[in-house]
């Protein structure tokens, strides 16, 4: 087991990027073992979702190395082990679609032409109620709330049953209910060995999930180790001082953090 | 039903079929990734095929398709790279577009800006055997893409970054997809003109989404009305002497305004319903809802 933990499901190597010509990521390292649950966390700005987006290919990296379970990024294919939970912004395409329509598109990875079988309908029943929204498969996402929104983003991304969930701040504009289910679910599929790397603006109630937390600031690694715990991390630069342990007064995020 | 007798109706609505069913199949994608005027773009690029197709004296129909894949192609291209002042570029690329289409057929031996005239509104009943048989290929294409890749083009529509994370190749998929509406375009370019296909790529599948909740059933009945429309225009313009393009149009238009009007005390009995189960299913957490709970329709 100790040897299985040490090996790297991600490892970024003296990695920088530049968006429109800014460097955005000054050489940061990050490393993700197997089973376990990393923390990106900084202030608005700080590089962290750009670190993610390198992860998977959507930022080009103009130094340092990537590789996701020991292959580098450029030659990784098997996508299927990756399941991926993008920040909510692209909240619904310019046509319907329902609950199961959106979570089978994650099946595609392991139905590779697009012909779903038994086990491929299965998965998205059984994603769907993971995160409870099984009752609403049939129901159009753009009349979900936020919180729901969001519960199917995480439901595609557990589609393809992977064994690495990155998710880009997956608590950002999710009712209190909703963050209930979410960190259940989280609960579980780390239960089940799954390592996770997510993007959060502020620990939150995933805190008690996270093993090991890394805090960006202007592209470069602050700290990295256990989480800061609230005093530390209310020092950070940037904290917009919310109280996430108050859970009455948690305010409902807009979605919009970056 | 004299109008079947007749071989020039029988090519008319044969080539008006296919465009019913390619128009809204290919549009429901550019819809899906608010890309509604791509099909219109598309077209302005294709009269410079056109414009070629006359210089050269060969098949207006298949240079027009070279040239439309040409300028799709590049539009994609743009779409990638020149991100700030993309929409800049593209306004060139469309206007350049129609410009050289004028210019050349002007420069062609024995052309006018009269000959263009049937390319930018459609010239039904002159569509030949040769153009049937252009129509009919094109459009088999589009139809195997449209349906046979249907999961993947709806993954790279709904979520291009998403989509690149399942592994999908999403500049295959998307370039594609710009070939496709640009073959579609073509096919077009005869029944409803070059200036009007767009309406037919995007009207029908507006009108569609205002009855589905999925986007099957959006693609199912908006071929239906792409159809419906398209035939119905035909004779039409048959028995009444109206251009047959422009009758198309504003029958697909009314079909919309029809369907709006009777969906929207369809829509808001639905957003009661999911209003009403969301109250049962979070009533046992007092306090825990806050205003993005509210269902937004």
């Amino acid at each position: 087991m100790a040897d299985a933990r040490t090996e790297p499901v991600i490892s970024l190597r003296a990695v920088t990027a530049e968006l429109g010509g800014r460097p955005v990521l000054r050489g940061i390292d990050l490393t993700v073992a197997r089973g376990e649950v990393v923390a990106l966390l900084g202030a608005n700005g700080s590089g962290k979702s750009t670190a993610v987006r390198t992860v998977i290919g959507q930022v080009p990296v103009t130094g340092g190395a990537v590789e996701i379970f020991g292959t580098p990024r450029r030659r990784f294919r098997d996508w299927a082990r990756v399941g991926y939970v993008p920040q909510r912004t692209t909240a619904a395409g310019g046509v319907p679609a329902t609950v199961t329509e959106v979570v089978t598109s994650g099946r595609l990875s392991r139905a590779r032409f697009g012909v779903l079988r038994k086990a491929d309908r299965a998965a998205v029943t059984d994603a769907l109620e993971q995160v409870g929204m099984a009752d609403r498969a049939k129901d159009s996402v753009s009349a979900l709330s936020g919180g729901q929104h969001q519960r199917v983003l995480i439901a595609r991304a557990l589609v393809s049953e992977p064994e690495l969930l990155i998710m880009d701040e997956p608590m950002a504009g999710v009712d209190l209910a909703s963050q209930e289910v979410l960190a259940a679910t989280l609960r579980h599929q780390v239960e089940q060995g799954a390592s996770v790397l997510l993007v959060l603006h502020e620990l939150g109630p995933l805190e008690p999930l996270i093993d090991r937390a890394v805090v960006l600031r202007d592209g470069c690694v602050l700290h990295d180790g256990p989480p800061p715990k609230a005093v530390g991390q209310h020092a950070l630069p940037g904290h917009d001082h919310v109280h996430p342990h108050d859970a009455d007064a948690a305010p409902v995020r807009t979605g919009l953090l970056t | 039903m004299e109008f079947l007798n007749y071989a020039f109706m029988q090519r008319a609505l044969l080539a008006a079929a296919l465009v019913g069913v390619t128009a809204p199949a290919v549009g429901i994608y550019l819809v899906q990734r608010r890309q509604a005027l791509m099909g219109d773009g598309i077209g302005h690029v294709a009269m410079t095929g056109v414009g070629l197709g006359f210089l050269l004296s060969t098949s207006p129909v298949w240079m027009a398709t070279a040239v439309a894949v040409v300028g799709a192609v590049a539009m994609e291209l743009i779409r990638w790279y020149g991100k700030t002042r993309g929409d800049i570029a593209l306004a060139m690329l469309f206007y350049g577009g129609m410009a050289g289409g004028v210019m050349l057929i002007n420069i062609a031996p024995g052309g006018s800006n009269a000959n263009l005239s049937s390319y930018l509104f459609g010239s039904l009943s002159t569509v030949s055997d040769d153009d049937v048989t252009a129509i009919c290929l094109l459009a088999a294409f589009v139809v195997l893409v449209t349906v046979g890749l249907r999961r993947q083009l709806f993954a790279v529509s709904q979520d291009e970054e998403f989509a690149r994370v399942t592994g999908l190749p999403v500049r295959a998929l998307n370039l594609l997809t710009a070939v496709t509406a640009a073959v579609t375009v073509t096919v077009a370019m005869r029944v409803v003109g070059l200036l009007l296909v767009s309406a037919l790529m995007v009207v029908p599948v507006a009108a569609a989404q205002q009855l589905t909740r999925s986007f099957a059933a959006t693609f199912a009945i908006a071929v239906a009305i792409g159809i419906s429309v398209t035939l119905g225009g035909t004779v039409t313009s048959y028995y009444q002497d109206v251009p047959p393009g422009a009758t198309i149009v504003l029958l697909t238009i009314g079909v919309f305004i029809v369907l709006t009007l009777l969906a929207t005390p369809l829509a808001r009995r639905r957003a009661r319903a999911s209003a009403a189960r969301d109250a049962a299913c979070t009533a046992d957490v007092p306090g825990a809802r806050g205003t993005a709970d509210e269902v937004t329709v």
